[in-house]
């Protein structure tokens, strides 16, 4: 099996998720999506790692799971606080932030 | 070596005076006209002190200096600011001093229903320290502080009423009309430095053979523009009709006697310049002579009884001017006629003052008519200064003027019989003129209109003159006697005592002749104004009698060729400025201000359009980087 058909998985997947977080107003969902799109760099990440025959990718792939369990966290911590607050979990509510 | 002298008391005790009566303010209300006019007798007093000082000297160590301090320094460029007593600079102290005085007298009743006479009294002495200034410096520099100094109380005493409009209008005329002058004036100093290396009077008149006639002739011009601005002379001298805004005492005293002749001082006091540059001397001559026409002519027209006697100001210092520029002979004569001058024109002035105050400050001679039953003294005065100034003998016009026309016929050639023709011919517009301001104020049916009678003005008013009155009888003859003024300048004026080879006319003709023409004016204004008058002007008259009451268009003239255009420029110039300057300023502004506009509604609060953004640049690096490196 070619080694490339997981850098098209992972653009593939890449893609889901940017245009889930472009079209869905459902604030998890977008998170969730969010998810996807690390996910599928760090499925890149890892393909890198094996074409080139070093650790850099995997380590990097590491790096970006450590920063997306912090982003789970403060990010459901928001949408839970907002959804109490305006009883709705939508983004297209919470755009009070502009001129 | 010049000795020295305490001369600065001349300037500090008037400008002192000033001084304390302005800063002291409303304090000084129930004291101050005493004390500026106590400050000027002193004052007067100095000069005449001086004056019998210098007479008891002998010829050649008359004049006197004193050095104040040194004023500018720089390197081999030296002013002093001295002070120089000569023979010709006593004549103007004592006629500043004299004639100030007297008008101080005169003005403490004049003004007494004014609020303001405090202030009015510290112009006054203001103007005389300035006017002293301006003939007792001993450079040119020092004599331009003195210079815009009378300029400015000339302009603070004409637009002494200024909460009427017309009367600031025409202080601002006059400064800006005084200004043109000026600029001549400062040009002349900056082309003697640069010729001479100086601007003393004594350092340039040793330096003249050094110049060539190039460099004369331009100072010499600039010189005249300078004293064409200060003296009221063509083409300068549409201010003078309306400075008579002023009260009528500065009319006398500004206006006629002393500051309007600073001009014939400034010609005479250059005199080492002008008697080498023949083409400014001809220049003057012309400016004198076409002054004394215009001004005559003028004077026919003037309902004003003000601006008739300023039209005549005008016209005398013409004569003036004209005298000046006869060379070295001139000189003293125009001094002489100066001073005479002074006299009878600042007691008409006086007296024209009188009458208004007793007439409730009319001045339209129509409305006047019969005045000389109600105010005998004034019109005695009148007369007399009438007498002096149509030139009949013994009165003192007759010394100054006749010698002028005489001196005029002199100059030989056709320059000479232009001259005196002209000089004759404006005897008679003179008689002319004069004999019908006296016929419509003094003589004639009463045309006033109201029930009041005029009456006489105060002994205040009556004493300063009939001093000046005095002074019309008999200055012209004590300033001839022997010729006593004449020797007394040669000094400063005709150091090599020239005089005519040859006399055109004998000098009995001359006056003889001058006789004539003013039996002929007075005749005509007699025979054209004698019984009884309209109250109001004529509407139907002659095309040079509608010129003549419109100043013979100068005033038009100035408008369309200085004004208009001036004022096109400068609304063209502020049009340019607000599209090009302002416009680019502006435009920076409105192009910031549209594209903040546009620019915020990107920022709509809404997170997927963020992403969106995010998204499409992400793509559009993405894309610019594989074009790049494909």
């Amino acid at each position: 099996m070619a080694i490339a058909n997981y850098l098209y998985l992972s653009a593939i997947l890449f893609t889901i998720g940017a245009i889930g977080v472009v079209v869905r107003r459902n604030a998890i969902v977008v998170f969730m999506c969010i998810e996807l799109m690390l996910n599928a760099a760090n499925l890149a990440f890892v393909t890198f790692a094996r074409i080139n025959g070093n650790l850099d990718g995997q380590v990097v792939a590491f790096f970006t799971m450590v920063v997306a369990a912090c982003e789970v966290v403060v990010g459901l911590a928001i949408i839970v606080t907002i959804y109490r607050s305006r009883r709705s979990a939508s983004v297209d509510d919470a755009s009070l932030l502009k001129l | 070596m010049l000795t020295s002298a305490n001369l600065v008391w001349l300037i500090a005790l008037p400008l002192f005076s000033s001084a304390i009566l302005l800063l002291a303010g409303k304090r000084s209300n129930s004291w101050g006209h005493v004390m500026a006019t106590i400050v000027s007798a002193c004052t007067f007093t100095v000069g005449a002190v001086e004056f019998f000082a210098m007479q008891g000297r002998a010829e050649e160590s008359r004049a006197v200096t004193q050095k104040l301090f040194t004023w500018i320094s720089v390197g081999s460029f030296n002013v002093d600011a001295s002070l120089l007593l000569d023979q010709l600079s006593i004549c103007f102290v004592l006629l500043i001093t004299g004639v100030g005085t007297l008008i101080h007298i005169y003005s403490i009743a004049y003004m007494s229903h004014d609020l303001d006479r405090r202030r009015f009294f510290a112009y006054l002495n203001f103007f005389i320290a300035a006017m002293l200034l301006l003939v007792l410096g001993d450079s040119y520099l020092n004599l331009y502080v003195g210079w815009e100094g009378v300029g400015l109380a000339s302009y603070l005493l004409i637009g002494f009423w200024n909460q009427k409009p017309t009367y600031a209008t025409a202080a601002k005329k006059a400064f800006i009309a005084n200004r043109v002058g000026d600029v001549g004036l400062s040009l002349a100093i900056m082309i003697a430095f640069a010729t001479f290396g100086d601007v003393s009077f004594a350092g340039i008149k040793d330096q003249t053979e050094n110049a060539s006639s190039t460099q004369l002739t331009a100072i010499g011009l600039m010189l005249l523009l300078a004293a064409c601005g200060k003296s009221a002379q063509f083409p300068l001298q549409s201010w003078l009709g309306d400075a008579m805004a002023g009260p009528t005492p500065v009319s006398a005293l500004i206006h006629a006697a002393t500051m309007v002749t600073a001009g014939v001082y400034l010609i005479t006091r250059s005199n080492f310049i002008f008697d080498e540059a023949p083409i400014a001397q001809m220049m003057v001559l012309i400016i004198g002579g076409v002054t004394l026409l215009f001004g005559a002519i003028i004077g026919t027209a003037k309902d004003d009884i003000k601006k008739a006697l300023a039209a005549s100001t005008m016209s005398q210092i013409g004569y003036m001017i004209l005298a000046t520029g006869l060379g070295p002979i001139g000189y003293a004569f125009a001094i002489m006629h100066l001073l005479t001058h002074g006299f009878f024109k600042a007691s008409m002035f006086l007296g024209a003052g009188s009458v208004m105050h007793g007439m409730k400050d009319e001045v339209n001679m129509r409305k006047f008519g019969g005045v000389g039953k109600f105010m005998p003294i004034t019109a005695l005065t009148f007369g007399l200064g009438y007498l002096a100034i149509i030139g009949v003998p013994p009165f003192a016009g007759f010394y100054s003027k006749d010698k002028i026309i005489e001196t005029a016929f002199n100059a030989g050639g056709i320059k000479g019989i232009t001259l005196g023709l002209a000089t004759l011919l404006g005897a008679m517009i003179t008689a002319f003129y004069m004999t019908r301001v006296v016929i419509l104020t003094f003589f004639g049916n009463e045309r006033w209109g109201h029930k009041d009678e005029p009456h006489e003005s105060p002994a205040l008013m009556l004493i300063p003159i009939g001093l000046l009155s005095v002074g019309s009888i008999a200055s012209g003859f004590i300033l001839s006697k022997g010729e006593g003024l004449v020797h007394w300048l040669e000094p400063i004026v005709n150091p090599l005592k020239e005089h005519h080879a040859e006399e055109f006319l004998p000098p009995i003709v001359v006056s003889a002749m001058t006789l004539l023409v003013v039996i002929i004016g007075v005749s005509i204004a007699v025979v054209k104004y004698r019984g009884d008058q309209l109250a109001i002007a004529p509407a139907k008259v002659s095309l040079l009698t509608k010129a003549a009451r419109r100043d013979l268009f100068q005033d038009d003239l100035n408008e369309v060729v200085f004004m208009r255009p001036g004022q096109s420029l400068v609304s063209n110039l502020l049009n340019l400025d607000y599209l090009i300057i302002d416009g680019l300023v502006r435009a920076v502004g409105s192009v910031s201000i549209t594209a903040g506009s546009k620019l915020r509604t990107l920022q709509n609060g809404y997170v997927r359009s963020y992403a969106l953004m995010t998204v499409i640049g992400a793509l559009a690096l993405l894309t610019v980087i594989w074009a790049v490196t494909a």
